[in-house]
């Protein structure tokens, strides 16, 4: 009996302890849902490298409000399904006081009625225009959104005085939905369309919908797409003889385009985030020292950056700012904080967040870069 | 009209002309089994990636093709000696079922090697277009043409005019009886293995100017090539061939002159109306069943 006793004592003693110490490291929780698997992982995984690292950085340095922080991140592979099913668990099992993620737009909407019933800070790294439009209360973004890629080629189009574009697109989502905005846009900038052309983006070879472009007036070509196939196709453009003007997406703002293009990419405009072109930036840039900073960083620990890594960045260090404004992690606390966010420095750009806009970036986003000399070099 | 028909008439030609390339790999494992080898496509893969990582590393491209093709047959030979073999005796399903297993972890394997991003491989002979009349191609193109003209030849000549292909041959008719007359089906059942991962490789070594590589890139090739040797009747390399050519020529003009969006579409709505009316494909051994 009495062994028994001193047993129970003993174990609530430990039982104490234990809650005790739990107490006072008690870290905050992030939980992150990133595709870092399957078709999309170029993307969700440079997120997650960059998101462990920065996790790191910051305990290093003692943590938020004095308290560690832990990284809980599950792959969706993908899935919006599955995404779905682990931002419930994030919520109700992890516990966690804040959310990032969905790497996919897809993703991204299919969790968006959870995340506003139950009421939790949930910042997206996707693209998609309809994430934050309507503004939902407890959903904001970092990623630019491919809207603001087109205005930004169109206005350089506009500026160069071509009016007559040829089109070609791939056949993935991000292709179909900067198509949407091409044509949307286009009347808006006074553009026409002369082509409307589209390959498969496993396609080896796009010179067919090339050459009925070369047979059309169009004045510039632009393709939207990303991967491998845009390299294919500003290859097939000059084996075609084609001179005109060349437009890519943001999609192929990564070395590696460069490296598959060759000489063919010499010339091709497209919209970039600053952290691509970070060195060229004039020293009066804010942007530069947090650009150069983190992509230090990154290089060092894992290859090249890309701005998906970036949008890692942007939604963890907002987040960072807005917990420690805060001064807690009462969730309608750092939502509001959040919507507060004033010229914060990012990777895609400057925030500015307020109750209308949870998008917060401006139309400088994008930087227009040309390559030259197997570089990028920025065009004012 | 007419000038962008010879152009797509060429592209077509190109792009079978790698399709058949991939096909051919095909058919001699085919032939030698009975089997479908779902790991061609990453022959093909690890083909182009091994060499393309040699060249980086400073090897003249000569040496980089050969020390990639050697490997391959090595990894050729290895699939067949560690999984293929051990699994002896398996219906046909079976093994086609590990091809498909073996297809998957070389993918792995490359990926952890090699990245997730594509990597390019310079031409053979520069990239300066050559013109024929209105219509453009790239001087690889003639490679891969040139290299499925060779290939195709030593692999006819190989099974029709030497004993050991003859002997291989004769594995795909009768196994059994194959053995009776004193040929080593397991011997040559490696050598299926090992000569398809060469072919492989060398169309891999010749394509991935044109087409780029990565990790994943033998899931496409493989499923073109696949269809490209469905088309022509699968086992006659001959077949793999113009089954490629006659996809690739499809595909332009389906691109071209209808729509680019049911490329795809039309391409396999053919080989589904060849597998429809003839079911062991246009060059395909007519099979005369026994009642």
């Amino acid at each position: 009996m009495l062994t028994g006793f001193w047993k129970t004592l003993l174990a609530t003693a430990i039982l104490l302890a234990s809650l005790n110490t739990a107490y006072a490291v008690d870290p905050i929780k992030i939980g992150a849902v990133l595709t870092v698997t399957g078709p999309a992982s170029f993307l969700g995984d440079p997120e997650l490298k960059t998101l462990q690292m920065l996790t790191a950085n910051l305990n290093a340095k003692g943590g938020l409000n004095g308290r560690p922080l832990e990284l809980i991140h599950y792959d969706t592979g993908g899935n919006a399904r599955e995404a779905v099913n682990f931002v419930k668990r994030l919520i109700k099992k992890d516990n966690v006081d804040l959310l990032i993620g969905g790497t996919t737009s897809g993703d991204t909407l299919a969790v968006i009625p959870d995340v506003e019933k139950e009421g939790i800070p949930f910042i997206s790294l996707a693209a998609a225009v309809e994430i934050t439009e309507p503004t939902r209360k407890w959903v904001f973004k970092v990623a630019p959104t491919d809207r603001m890629a087109v205005a930004r080629i169109f206005a350089d189009m506009r500026q160069r005085g071509l009016t007559k574009i040829a089109l070609i697109t791939g056949d993935g989502g991000f292709d179909k939905s900067g198509h949407t905005q091409i044509l949307k846009l286009a009347p808006e900038y006074g553009i026409t369309l002369v082509a409307d052309e589209s390959y498969g983006n496993k396609d080896t070879d796009m010179t067919t919908p090339l050459t009925k472009i070369r047979a059309t007036d169009a004045q510039a070509i632009l393709n939207f797409g990303f991967g491998q196939a845009p390299a294919i196709v500003t290859k097939n453009i000059k084996q075609l003889g084609i001179t005109l003007p060349l437009y890519h997406s943001h999609g192929v703002a990564s070395k590696t385009f460069i490296d598959l293009a060759g000489d063919a990419a010499e010339g091709v405009r497209l919209p970039a985030a600053a952290l691509v072109v970070a060195e060229q930036l004039p020293d009066s840039d804010p942007q530069k020292p947090a650009l150069l900073a983190y992509k230090k960083q990154y290089e060092a620990q894992h290859g090249p950056v890309s701005t998906f890594g970036g949008h890692g960045y942007d939604s963890l260090m907002i987040a960072k700012a807005a917990i420690e404004r805060a001064g807690s992690v009462d969730k309608a606390k750092v939502r509001d904080e959040i919507e507060k966010t004033q010229g914060f420095i990012g990777t895609a750009g400057v925030f500015n967040f307020s109750p209308e806009d949870h998008m917060g970036l401006g139309p400088d986003a994008f930087k227009m870069v040309e390559i030259r000399n197997g570089a990028w070099k920025i065009i004012e | 009209m007419p000038e962008q028909l010879f152009q797509f008439l060429v592209t077509g030609i190109t792009v079978g002309s790698l399709y058949a390339l991939v096909g051919l790999g095909f058919a001699l494992i085919y032939n030698a089994s009975d089997v479908v080898n779902f790991a061609q496509g990453e022959f093909v893969m690890l083909g182009a990636m091994t060499a393309i990582g040699l060249l980086a590393a400073g090897w003249p491209l000569v040496l980089a093709a050969m020390a990639a093709t050697l490997l391959t047959v090595l990894v050729g030979l290895l699939l067949e000696r560690f999984a293929i073999e051990p699994a002896w005796g398996a219906s046909v399903v079976a093994t086609i079922i590990i091809t498909i297993g073996a297809a998957i972890f070389l993918r792995g394997v490359a990926l952890l090697l090699w990245g997730k991003d594509f990597h390019a491989m310079p031409p053979f002979s520069g990239d300066a277009p050559i013109h024929l009349g209105s219509a453009t191609l790239l001087p690889q193109s003639l490679w891969v043409l040139g290299g499925a003209v060779v290939l195709v030849t030593l692999v006819h000549l190989f099974l029709n005019r030497t004993l050991v292909g003859k002997a291989l041959l004769a594995c795909s008719f009768n196994r059994a009886a194959a053995q009776l007359v004193g040929i080593n089906v397991k011997v040559m059942l490696r050598l299926a293995y090992g000569l398809s991962a060469g072919l492989g490789a060398v169309a891999g070594i010749l394509i991935a100017p044109i087409t780029f590589s990565s990790y994943e890139a033998g899931i496409m090739l493989g499923l073109k090539g696949f269809s490209a040797a469905i088309v022509g009747g699968i086992g006659n390399p001959m077949g793999a061939v113009a089954g490629g050519l006659i996809l690739g020529v499809l595909e332009a003009l389906g691109a071209g002159l209808i729509s680019s969006g049911y490329k795809d579409a039309i391409a396999f709505l053919f080989v589904l109306m060849v597998l429809f009316f003839e079911p062991t494909g246009l060059f395909g051994h007519k099979v005369a069943e026994r009642v």
